[in-house]
């Protein structure tokens, strides 16, 4: 019963798109993921409007004290059992951000993290591998 | 027990179910090819479904027997519209009079519970979506009933599907003739509306209002509510072949109608932008009423 729930979570993964003050690079290689030459949605995975429904939490850019808690708030809405993404180097690690006076905190301090994709901004196929690689780890688990 | 067994595999839930997801995998598909895309394999319907049985259902502050309770109505009702539908189907003779208003108010029932989910979730955005979807049920319940009284005029002013049916096979299908053809192009226009696709999907705008009515819904809620609109996808094509082009009703030429009409809608569907609501309205209230108004003229002077 459980391997069926974990099978079909991975099989079809609604993804919501949170937008912690990025730099909109990630965003844009996020929306060619979607496009014809990549197609995500052969694999079930599809951007959602509303957090309740999804899947996925992906996040793009670095936290600044408004946007952390916006993200702290939208990980309690979303519905069980539900994984974190962080998309581009900001998100994965602050990068060149680190001591900057408006960034509190990296992205996996506010909100567990199950995968990381870096890259600045990563390729779609980047993207790809990185959530082939959440997958393999969700089914892996149990 | 032949009730039960209608009304819960047969022509009733698990058959409609299954149909319906079939056709909205086809939706998905075709829209995918459409956009020179792959598509989801054709079993990602059930998936999703399995996939949000399994998942957390978090109740907002509000009323929550209400907000719980509204999606079940709106997929026991329909449930009940395609049985009703599918044994008139299979044997015209087994209908019972009268059954054409009944099913025209169990039609409503979805939309309406679509509307007391959203309102008693307390969401701004949801009750946005509700009120774009108490419009969109005004709008388009005039044309539509219009459609109907021509069908009605048509068939000998019979309201028993069953007997609509007998009159097509014996007098060729209402959708042969000019009043035949004008109410049918207005009720597939409210067709696409009563399932709520782009056209008129001003109610749970993905884009602009966040999934509207549908934002605080979450695991199998959610399931209840696609599953719903998966069946409203099965049954009302049903209904209007049954109304307008029952002249042949062997599986196989009902099967190739259904799929026609399936295509007409997901061609409209994909070659249209959204209207606003007040678009909608006027739309639905101006060229589409006064169409359905010369199709009643024109079928009482039996053309």
């Amino acid at each position: 019963m459980m391997n069926l729930k974990l099978k079909a979570l991975t099989k079809s993964l609604w993804v919501f798109h949170a937008a912690c003050s990025p730099c909109n690079n990630c965003d844009i290689e996020i929306l060619d993921v979607l496009t014809p030459r990549h197609d995500v949605e052969r694999f079930g995975i599809i951007l959602v409007g509303s957090i309740r429904h999804a899947d996925v939490l992906l996040v793009t850019g670095v936290p600044n004290y408004k946007t952390k808690e916006r993200l702290k708030r939208i990980y309690s809405q979303a519905p069980q059992p539900c994984l974190v993404v962080a998309v581009g180097n900001c998100a994965c690690g602050r990068i060149m951000f680190k001591d900057s006076y408006n960034s509190p905190c990296a992205v996996d301090e506010v909100v567990p993290v199950s995968a990381y994709i870096p890259g600045c901004p990563p390729k779609p196929e980047a993207i790809i591998a990185g959530v082939v690689k959440l997958i393999t780890k969700v089914r892996g688990k149990k | 027990m032949i009730l039960l067994f209608n009304y819960l595999i047969f022509p009733g839930f698990l058959f409609s179910a299954f149909i319906g997801l079939m056709a909205a995998w086809v939706d998905r598909k075709i829209t995918a090819r459409i956009q020179w895309r792959v598509g989801p394999p054709w079993y990602q319907n059930f998936i999703d479904l399995i996939k949000l049985l399994g998942k957390e259902t978090i109740v907002p502050q509000g009323s929550k027997i209400t907000f719980l309770l509204a999606p079940f109505l709106g997929l026991l009702s329909l449930i009940l519209v395609a049985t009703i539908l599918g044994v008139t189907i299979r044997s015209p003779l087994e209908s019972f009079m009268g059954d054409l208003i009944v099913i025209l108010y169990l039609l409503i029932i979805p939309a309406i519970s679509i509307i007391i989910g959203a309102s008693s979730s307390r969401n701004p955005l949801a009750s946005i979506g509700a009120s774009r979807e108490i419009k969109l049920v005004l709008a388009y319940e005039l044309p539509f009933i219009l459609s109907v009284v021509t069908v009605i005029i048509k068939s000998a002013g019979t309201i028993q599907i069953g007997s609509i049916i007998n009159h097509q096979i014996n007098f060729g299908a209402n959708i042969a003739s000019w009043s035949g053809v004008i109410a049918f192009i207005v009720a597939i226009l409210c067709m696409q509306a009563k399932l709520g696709f782009v056209p008129f999907d001003a109610a749970e705008a993905e884009q602009e209002i966040m999934a509207g009515t549908l934002i605080e819904y979450s695991g199998l809620p959610l399931a209840v509510f696609k599953l719903t609109k998966a069946i409203l996808l099965y049954t009302m094509p049903l209904l209007l072949i049954g109304l307008f082009w029952a002249k042949d009703l062997s599986p196989f030429v009902l099967m190739g109608k259904y799929i026609a009409l399936l295509v007409i809608i997901i061609l409209m569907k994909n070659t249209n932008p959204r209207l606003r609501i007040d678009q909608v309205v006027r739309f639905f209230w101006g060229p589409v009423t006064l169409l359905g108004i010369i199709a009643v003229g024109l079928a009482l002077l039996g053309k």
